[in-house]
């Protein structure tokens, strides 16, 4: 019969699976080593900004952390509406975040305590080089958003809630224009990637500068208009309040927000960028009174 | 198109040069995505013999719900997965968010229903006289799905390919149950969208690259197993 003719043979199946077996056993399973493994001294989560990640602050800062503490940080960078949000619900230890009002509206509510200003930068208006609606000669800032908003010239937002984006809301706002039309954009996206579609579309957006520094390179983009008070970008450390949710990592918390303001770590702040990009990407502000 | 040189040209460099990070992150991705492969293997079998071989009720709609799910967004399992891993969720007490296994238990979800739909397919594709003549010659019932399944065994590996290629590939699911983490949950995809991000494009072509060399190994290996075996 033509079935038991392969029936008699040593079973293929067996053999199909051993190769299977082998072939999986070969990625690393089950033996898993290392980072399928949890870690003996507990993670601490920190919920930040796109920002502090694309410009590759935290890739400098937090490995000297993660050795002082025999533990891991898992970064999670998000904007900073979200990473608020979850700080809120204690889905982190530590925030990292730069949207002041917003900030001050959760630590109203006790989501979050100790507010620490750790370092600033400044948000500058970028656009194509040559300039079509001549931002350049804006005279204040809100002259610069009332020339974007008349339309003539595609706006690039952020449409993430992120500080960024909560910032040019504000200032959308302050300056008496309400963004629509086919003009306005909203990427949804980080600011790395929101920068990317400005040059490309030959639109204008709002960065701060150090991811705009950092990226600079590979963007058909210029600097346009800064140097406003309403554009300073301050980014502030708070410790989720453990009181409200049980599972919350609170020693962890406090001990990496310490670990941002302490002096060596704002040393660091001070010089990061200088080697690769010309100059410092943040300022460091730990101890400083608030701005305002 | 000078991007897409120069990018092929790094990308060749980091993987001859074995640049440890991209190993690491690579060796990752294999490592989370086979264990999820596995995973959906073991499960989507046996569950793809019971709705392809058993008469029960509610059959047909199961088999609706799996073939659905074949086709399952990850960003949707990737939500779902977040929900129930956070620390506020029902299985926060696990810890498991933001973790590798976290990344294996949403690529699992993904992988089962493309594995036991595809082997429930091939299982009813086999002329259904093969089962009633093994019963006839007096096979038991775990002889008779044995070898029904090595009759199939074919689509079976088919099957896990398409599991495997889905869950590789897949970026929306990991990105949130694992939040991209350096040297923890960052996989080949994760960290080809953070580098797009930061405009280091040429590392991110290399990342697309490996990914793409991976997946032709591992499917090839898969491929090769699947053809051997003789004429059955």
């Amino acid at each position: 019969m033509w079935w038991s003719r392969s029936a008699n043979r040593v079973p293929d199946w067996r053999r199909v699976s051993w190769w299977l077996g082998l072939l999986l056993a070969g990625t690393g399973w089950p033996a898993a080593p290392g980072p399928l493994r949890a870690q003996a001294a507990r993670d601490v989560i920190l919920a930040t900004t796109t920002s502090t990640q694309d410009t590759g602050l935290l890739d400098a800062l937090v490995p000297g952390f993660e050795r002082q503490c025999g533990c891991r940080v898992k970064v999670i960078a998000v904007g900073t509406g979200q990473a608020l949000a979850l700080g809120a619900r204690g889905e982190a230890d530590v925030v990292l975040v730069h949207a002041p009002e917003l900030e001050k509206r959760y630590l109203a509510e006790g989501a979050f305590r100790n507010r620490r200003l750790v370092m600033s930068n400044d948000f500058v208006l970028v656009g194509p080089p040559d300039d079509p609606i001549a931002l350049r000669q804006a005279g204040t800032l809100g002259d610069a958003m009332r020339r974007l908003g008349e339309g003539r010239a595609i706006f690039v937002s952020r449409g993430d809630s992120s500080g960024t984006h909560l910032l040019e809301l504000r200032l959308w706002r302050e300056a008496g224009v309400t963004p629509a039309g086919t003009w306005y954009l909203q990427a949804g996206q980080g600011m790395g990637a929101t920068l990317r579609i400005a040059s490309e579309k030959g639109g204008y957006t709002l960065t701060d500068r150090g991811t705009f520094l950092a990226l600079r390179a590979g963007l058909r983009l210029a600097v346009l208009f800064q140097d406003a008070p309403a554009l300073l970008n301050v980014y502030h450390v708070m410790e989720v309040n453990p009181d409200r949710h049980p599972r919350v990592h609170a020693e962890g918390g406090r001990a990496f927000a310490e670990y941002l303001v302490s002096p060596e770590v704002q040393e660091r702040i001070a010089s990061f960028g200088t080697e690769r990009f010309g100059q410092p990407l943040f300022r460091p502000r730990a101890g400083e009174p608030e701005p305002e | 198109m000078d991007l897409i040189a120069e990018g092929l040209r790094h990308a060749f460099a980091l993987i001859v040069r074995g640049d440890p990070q991209v190993m690491e992150i690579m060796w990752l991705s294999l490592r989370v995505s086979g264990l999820a492969t596995l995973l959906a293997l073991l499960a989507g079998v046996p569950l793809g013999l019971g709705l392809g071989l058993v008469r029960f009720p509610g059959r047909r709609l199961l088999m609706a719900a799996v073939n659905t799910g074949m086709g399952l967004p990850p960003v949707a399992v990737g939500l779902l997965v977040s929900i129930a891993l956070w620390r506020s969720g029902p299985l926060g007490f696990l810890e498991l968010i933001y973790t590798p296994a976290a990344i294996v238990l949403a690529q699992f979800i993904i992988a089962l229903p493309v594995v036991a739909g595809l082997t429930a397919a091939a299982l009813q594709q086999l002329d259904p006289r093969l089962r009633l003549q093994l019963l006839g010659l007096g096979a038991s019932r775990w002889q008779v799905v044995r070898l029904l399944l090595r009759e199939a065994r074919r689509s079976v590996l088919a099957a896990v390919m398409a599991g495997f290629g889905a869950v590789i590939s897949e970026v929306g699911a990991s990105m949130m149950v694992g939040g991209n983490i350096l040297h923890y949950t960052r996989t080949l995809t994760t960290a080809t969208v953070l580098e797009t991000g930061k405009g280091n494009f040429d590392l991110a072509i290399a990342l697309s690259v490996l990914l793409l060399a991976l997946t032709f190994t591992i499917t090839m290996a898969l491929t090769v197993l699947q053809q051997r075996g003789g004429d059955a």
